[in-house]
């Protein structure tokens, strides 16, 4: 079985990832994955890149305490998170999260709630690369919000 | 005591990437980013506390309230925007 979280510079294939998910598993009869990609314009102006840094070791540690928290939570299967880090440019692939289950119910909400968690407890900071220079990306309240929805209190952008 | 200083993102480009720290038996979370405002110009706007800065304790997040070790591995760093 692969590993749950993955960390990398490097893209990901949907189709393999999705395969790998349930592979062997006839108990599976529903995979869920949500697919984050990289805008080319933010705020009125054009992106020319976006620079992904995180915190190596917490990260993959806060991921797995997600996929934990979910699987306690949700009648799934089996859950993998991507998230790639480093320079990305405009329409790049930047997070995969993806969920098998035995009916669509339990994957759709399970891979949504992996998807609110992540924005507000997981350790990346995006900076975009602009005409004018580059700029950290300022936290949601609306992302905090969308973790409260699943009783979970987050703080994060407040 | 003894406890290593970590930041990322912002913080990172303001205060480097690491710092050692003596603090006294006990501090907090809250107690270590007080004293560090007080290492340097720098510090103090980084770590102002109107600023929006989060922490974590030895790879996990916490609240200011934690109180520390010897040896801890302590981060200070904006709101995430991962995702």
């Amino acid at each position: 079985m692969a590993a749950r979280v993955s960390i990398r510079h490097a893209d990901f294939d949907l189709s393999a990832e999705l395969a790998e998910l349930r592979a062997g598993d006839g108990g599976v009869g529903a995979v869920a994955a949500f697919v984050g990609t990289v805008r080319d314009h933010s705020q009125g102006q054009a992106i020319q890149r976006m620079e992904l840094e995180h915190y190596p070791g917490m990260t993959e540690a806060a991921i797995e305490t997600m996929i934990d928290a979910a699987m306690a939570r949700f009648d799934i299967r089996a859950a993998r998170v991507v998230h790639r880090v480093g320079v990305l440019e405009p329409l790049d692939q930047i997070v995969l999260v993806a969920v098998a289950s035995a009916h669509r119910g339990q994957a759709f909400q399970a891979c949504e709630f992996l998807m609110d968690y992540l924005k507000t407890q997981a350790p990346f900071w995006k900076k975009e690369g602009t005409g004018d220079g580059a700029r950290w990306v300022d936290a949601r309240a609306s992302d905090d919000a969308a973790l409260q929805r699943w009783g979970i209190a987050s703080g994060n952008a407040g | 005591m003894k406890v290593q200083v970590r930041y990322f993102a912002s913080l990172r480009e303001a205060l480097g990437a690491a710092e050692a720290v003596e603090v006294p038996e006990g501090s907090t979370l809250r107690g270590l980013r007080d004293l560090l405002r007080q290492r340097s110009p720098q510090h103090a706007s980084a770590l102002g506390s109107e600023r929006a800065v989060r922490c974590a304790l030895d790879q996990r997040l916490c609240s200011e309230d934690v109180p520390l070790s010897e040896g801890a591995e302590v981060a200070f760093f904006p709101p995430v925007t991962g995702g």
